[in-house]
């Protein structure tokens, strides 16, 4: 199998996963997968359903543990012991079934354990929400990333597919410092929704964040993607610079044909 | 001719097939938005018919005792509230009344002083409270269904042990006058009412907590993948209901003078129905504070007007009962008309 190795970055990459393990009970969901991800690079991470592709961003995310192996976020390792550690670190998830608060409004959402609160000398929990800040931010955050949400005060319940899935992205950007994990962002979307959504991502990865995208949509690897990673059955079959040529190579990697 | 024809009747046809879109959309928001204040406006059209029905209705002195009958219905279901916003339920809430009422009283023989004795019913409601949250938190139980039906049983049991099965007389004269007396044309346990209520507003619309328990009641998993401190949180509002409970214990024994393990009866269908009534969800994540208020009110004002009217009491079971049905197909219907509406701005857009 012929594999383009990526081209060595000057700067260090700003997640780094090296040896990756993880089993439930017998299952090996990850064998020694290794990989990493610089500022303003986009990397699809690509497999077959069971390939092992959540497992790892849940060990990234902070849903999962790891068994074996690190995580190694500017060049320090970490232990990600649960998602709030995870995105103190930096990392942001948009996660496939959104995590959304259907009884909440976008702005309450974005800022759900997050809260801007007030005054500083009160336990966390105690601290008065600073409510007009909040939907300042999220206003000027709509705007900035271009998105179109008409009711900013109504609740998510009541939004559409596309503007709940723009929902869960902005949410990213607004606490992402250095990387932002996507599971199958448009997926559930129409074709404009998902143009919404890719133009957002790219609006993440300009901001300087790296971003690890699952998508099972080679159009958008093609599109999007600097380098591609593939798993199958829990391994890490190879790592490439996808292009419109080699589609069906990575095709290939992914089934294992 | 027919060139310039078709292109003239598909402009008109397209608006047209929008017109009907959006007068659905209107008819959706405007059954919503009377689904929302719809508890506010049977209760306004209860009292306007009882004026009419029943001469002593309206009176200051009947009001009064609607307030102070439903003032430990008013506290408590506050408390429930809590609990029914994060997916939970308590049941325990009567049984747990009873027991702190008869430690309250228990206390107050034994020499206690009336500050002691409130702290004592005030808090065996917030250790009965505890105990479920914590059961239903790190034991790991599938619903808290269980646990509070559990502790509904102890709770009652323990109270009828402790009491011998009989009503404990006498009360400190200071929570007597509270149950009994008016200040300032006001029965006492009102200002008892209005000072929780006030506090739990605060605590859940302006709080980081209070945000945590909408966020908890509208969807657990995504709270823990956002970091907030689910369990304490869940743990938090059986400890608050709990604690509710233990004021409407002191309450219920100002009133009555005397702690008794038979108070606080069918006290969890009350306060559950109040909550519903009022137009929380039961499916969590909505509501506040004057939802239970105006459903134990409402209560209050139906059991009140039964009397009255002579209706017997055993009616008054009945007609909860069915409001408490109506007022869940009211929020289902909510549900399902919220989603219809999140179709249709989906195909005609925002």
């Amino acid at each position: 199998m012929t594999q383009h190795p990526p081209e060595a970055h000057p700067q260090r990459p700003v997640l780094c996963v090296r040896g990756a393990c993880k089993r439930f009970g017998s299952v090996v969901a990850l064998d020694d997968v290794s990989i990493e991800v610089n500022r303003g690079e986009i990397l699809a991470l690509l497999g077959d359903n069971g390939a092992g592709k959540s497992t790892l961003i849940k060990c990234i995310s902070g849903v999962h543990r790891l068994d074996a192996g690190d995580v190694v976020i500017d060049g320090a390792a970490n232990v990600l012991r649960s998602p709030a550690d995870a995105r103190s670190a930096g990392i942001e998830t948009v996660y496939q079934d959104l995590a959304l608060f259907d009884n909440l409004t976008p702005a309450q959402n974005f800022f759900a354990g997050r809260e801007i609160a007030g005054p500083r000398w009160l336990p966390r929990a105690m601290r008065f929400l600073n409510k007009r800040e909040m939907d300042e931010q999220t206003r000027a955050l709509i705007r900035s990333l271009n998105v179109s949400l008409p009711h900013l005060d109504g609740v998510v319940a009541l939004m559409s597919g596309g503007q709940r899935q723009a929902i869960a992205v902005a949410r990213s950007a607004v606490f992402a410092r250095k990387v932002v994990i996507l599971d199958e962002p448009t997926a559930a979307l129409g074709l404009r929704e998902s143009r919404r959504v890719l133009d957002l991502i790219g609006v993440l990865r300009d901001r300087g964040n790296a971003i690890i995208l699952i998508t099972h949509n080679m159009e958008h690897v093609t599109e999007l993607a600097d380098r591609a990673a593939v798993l199958r059955q829990g391994r890490k079959v190879g790592e490439l610079v996808p292009t419109r040529d080699n589609k069906q190579q990575l095709v290939s990697m992914i089934v294992g044909a | 001719m027919t060139g310039m024809d078709e292109p003239l009747e598909r402009e008109v046809a397209e608006p047209r097939a929008g017109a009907v879109a959006n007068s659905e959309r209107i008819a959706v928001a405007v059954g919503l938005k009377m689904l929302g204040a719809g508890a506010v406006l049977i209760l306004l059209g209860l009292v306007l018919a009882l004026s009419f029905l029943s001469p002593y209705f309206l009176s200051s002195r009947n009001l009064g005792n609607i307030l102070a009958q439903t003032a430990v219905i008013c506290v408590v279901a506050m408390g429930q509230h809590l609990v029914i916003l994060t997916k939970g339920i308590d049941l325990s809430v009567g049984s747990n009344l009873a027991l702190a009422s008869v430690l309250g009283a228990l206390s107050f023989h034994a020499g206690a002083s009336t500050l002691t004795v409130i702290a004592v019913m005030v808090a065996a409601g917030a250790a009965v409270g505890a105990i479920n949250g914590l059961f239903y938190v790190y034991g790991r139980l599938p619903h808290p269904f269980i646990i509070t039906l559990a502790t509904l049983s102890i709770a009652k049991g323990v109270a009828l042990q402790l009491a011998d099965g009989r009503a404990i007389p006498g009360m400190p004269p200071a929570i007597r006058s509270l149950g009994q007396e008016a200040f300032a044309g006001l029965p006492g346990s009102v200002f008892v009412v209005a000072g929780v209520a006030g506090l739990m507003f605060v605590v859940t619309q302006s709080t980081v907590w209070g945000r945590w328990m909408y966020a908890v009641g509208g969807r657990a998993d995504a709270a823990v993948r956002m970091g907030i401190p689910v369990s304490a949180v869940l743990v938090s509002t059986y400890v608050i209901s709990g604690t509710c409970a233990g004021v409407g214990a002191v309450l219920l024994a100002g009133r009555t003078d005397a702690g008794s393990p038979l108070f606080g009866n069918l006290l969890e269908l009350d306060t559950i129905a109040a909550v519903i009534i009022g137009g929380a969800s039961f499916l969590g994540g909505r509501g506040h504070i004057g939802h239970a208020l105006i459903g134990a009110i409402m209560i209050g004002v139906i059991r009140n007007a039964l009397n009255l009217l002579n209706v017997g009491v055993f009616y008054q079971l009945i007609v909860i009962g069915v409001v408490i049905v109506v007022a869940v197909e009211a929020d289902v219907l909510r549900n399902h008309l919220e989603s219809r509406m999140r179709v249709l701005r989906a195909e005609t857009g925002p």
